[in-house]
């Protein structure tokens, strides 16, 4: 059963993202909140976890996604105009947040946090058991814009290394709480037949330097894609791939999804061989 | 102040994807920028191939007609291509081309700076392809066919809005997928660090000519500058060389479309709020949870629900003023100084010039007001008939 952290004013606070990588490789699955409808949302968490996700991210949906393919693009679109609020999405997380018990986080981009209120957003985080938060919009030279709040109420603020990142993956990955995200290739998200990035290399340059684990993110859509990529770094993250089923399937996704999850959820596993 | 912020403002909010490109331009034009060579090279291509320096035109009938103020027009109108823009295109892909970059890439409003960047990559040698809301490429016709036929490839953006704001994001996710070869030429004071300093220090061309032409011409500097805000890059290079200068009052011009109070309009400064977004934090556009708001302005190019981050800076000290000007007056501008002076100013300029009809009558007869004519409106003539009732289409 999930418990909210306690209230340590966020001295030493024990990561909980750690969890979903104990003794396994993860599978990450990604879902925009509020598409089509929160409902919808909240089903799909509890299908997610249920058909073997280890961690899951929720992405809050903003108006101007930039580092999004048309995929997710279209995803927040949906979102917004169904209704969905930064309000009532965290409502919909606490709720979930009942039944669910696997690593949560947000993947959203700066303004929807600063306009929020840094203070109120990361409090409310703790409140609704979020445990981390991506923002593809705030690298390493900006990341003081939100570490400190973040570490304040026991959120890990997870950094994210590229294939241009070079010299630079040491330096982040130093610094890096939850799990190291490493994008796969250049460009936007969204569904790829071949990544041809040296993501061994880069996961190498990560655990020089640290144990935080490092799960590798964008174009994998195939159980084949995520073998080798959680064969590669310790999990796998897919987002556009399970998008475009919620696109196709509206309100009777979660089925979809779930049968999906379990086939990449056994994808990883191989990986552990 | 720490490195590419303008107070609170500025910073470098961009995927981790482009971090070591940013930092690459950064270095190549620290270099550049006091490399004498290069500084020859821009120069040369400024006189010889932009026009420069544009003429500081006394506007005698308007200042007579007005009856206060001197009035001076920047003519940046005259410029090749026909507006401001080309000042900053040429620095950014001559640097580009310093860099080794073969392929440039930019965001285009109503076609301005995507004419004038793809008029750069045509003499330079450069592949070029230019992102353009889909809204705006059907609004903008004749732009979009004269950026082909100077060699670029058009993109219509379908995402979002479809307008300004969405060229940029495409831009920004088009150059995430290619950067090698690639520099993204901003259009204006925005983006992410060291845009904004680069495209103001292109563009500060404007009031280091205004400043000499005005004192060979006056003897001493002028009682105001005035001019339109979008982004804010002729504004801020109109303004830069007066910063110092604290009894030359700088006055930036907003699209207020159908009013401050109406939803219909791009009023940063009167309507935003502190952000994050395209890479700097500044005011923006927006709603209660940081969704940028849809603006509007008949001028597609100040139809941009941000300012550049120094903008920001300047209104919060209270350098420089910013005040909201209707699509009425707009027009009403527009059509005054075409029967007034023969001078036909772009839409986007029209709004300074709204200003300087405002406040010239209300100054005595020795004070001075420079305007900049950021751009010449033939572009805008179908659009302003339109708004008149004349079914025109270009």
């Amino acid at each position: 059963m999930w418990q909210p952290l306690p209230d340590i004013g966020g001295l030493n606070y024990m990561s909980r993202i750690g969890k979903a990588f104990e003794n396994k490789k993860a599978f990450i699955a990604f879902v925009t909140g509020g598409d089509p409808d929160l409902d919808t949302t909240e089903q799909l968490l509890y299908a997610m976890e249920e058909a073997g996700a280890d961690l899951i991210e929720i992405g809050i949906p903003f108006s101007d996604p930039i580092a999004e393919g048309a995929v997710i693009q279209d995803a927040n679109e949906r979102a917004l105009a169904a209704g969905c609020t930064t309000d009532k999405l965290f409502d919909t997380v606490k709720k979930a947040r009942e039944k669910v018990s696997v690593p949560l986080v947000y993947l959203t981009y700066a303004n929807a946090i600063v306009k929020y209120g840094k203070e109120k957003f990361m409090d409310r985080c703790r409140d609704c058991g979020i445990d981390g938060v991506i923002v593809p919009d705030v690298p390493f030279e900006e990341k003081e814009e939100l570490a400190e709040v973040c570490n304040a109420y026991g959120v890990d603020l997870i950094s994210m290394i590229a294939p241009t990142s070079h010299e630079r993956i040491r330096t982040i990955a130093k610094e890096a709480k939850g799990f190291v995200y490493c994008v796969s290739s250049l460009g936007v998200t969204g569904v790829r037949t071949q990544i041809t990035t040296d993501i061994g290399a880069m996961v190498k340059l990560v655990k020089e330097v640290t144990d935080t684990p490092c799960a590798i993110g964008f174009g994998i859509a195939t159980p084949e894609q995520a073998e080798k990529m959680a064969s590669l770094s310790d999990g796998a993250i897919v987002g556009s791939a399970i998008v475009k089923l919620v696109a196709q399937h509206g309100k009777d996704a979660p089925a979809h999804v779930a049968e999906y999850v379990k086939s990449m959820k056994e994808a990883v596993k191989r990986a552990e061989a | 102040m720490k490195k590419g912020r303008f107070g609170e403002y500025g910073g470098q909010y961009v995927p981790e994807t482009l971090m070591n490109a940013i930092h690459e331009l950064e270095e190549a034009y620290e270099h550049y920028k006091n490399d004498p060579e290069f500084i020859k090279e821009l120069d040369e291509l400024n006189r010889n191939y932009a026009g420069r320096p544009s003429l500081l035109y006394y506007a005698e009938k308007m200042t007579k007609d007005l009856g206060g103020a001197k009035i001076y027009l920047k003519r940046e109108d005259l410029n090749h291509t026909g507006s401001h823009k080309i000042n900053n295109v040429l620095g950014q892909v001559l640097l580009a081309k310093k860099m080794g970059k073969t392929r440039v890439i930019a965001e285009t409003g109503a076609g301005q700076h995507g004419v004038a960047t793809a008029t750069a990559a045509a003499l330079m040698g450069m592949e070029c392809e230019i992102f353009m809301g889909k809204e705006d490429t059907i609004r903008q016709a004749l732009n979009v066919y004269r950026m082909e036929l100077l060699g670029a490839k058009v993109h219509p953006v379908t995402s979002g809005t479809q307008t300004l704001k969405d060229a940029v994001n495409e831009t920004m996710r088009e150059w995430t997928s290619r950067v090698d070869d690639t520099l993204y030429v901003l259009g204006s004071v925005m983006g992410p660090h060291p845009f904004p300093t680069i495209v103001r220090d292109f563009q500060s061309v404007i009031s280091k000519e205004i400043k000499a032409q005005m004192l060979a011409r006056e003897g001493r500097l002028p009682d105001a500058v005035v001019a339109c805000v979008g982004g804010g890059s002729n504004a801020m290079g109109s303004f830069y060389e007066f910063l110092e200068d604290k009894e030359v009052a700088l006055i930036g011009c907003e699209a207020a479309g159908l009013g401050v109070d109406n939803p219909k309009n791009a009023a940063t400064i009167a309507n935003g709020s502190e952000g994050i977004f395209h890479g700097m934090k500044s005011l923006f556009c927006q709603n209660e949870y940081g969704q940028i708001a849809p603006v509007y302005s008949i001028s597609a190019g100040l139809d941009y629900p941000g300012i550049g981050p120094e903008h920001a800076m300047l209104h919060d000290t209270g350098r420089a003023q910013y005040v909201p000007i209707t699509d009425d007056e707009a027009v009403e501008a527009f059509e005054y100084l075409s029967k007034t002076e023969g001078i036909i100013p772009a839409i986007e300029s029209s709004h300074a010039l709204a200003h300087v009809m405002k406040i010239a009558k209300t100054m005595g007869k020795d004070k001075i007001i420079v305007c900049t004519v950021s751009g010449r409106g033939d572009k805008d003539v179908a659009a302003i008939a339109r708004y008149r009732g004349v079914e025109l289409y270009e």
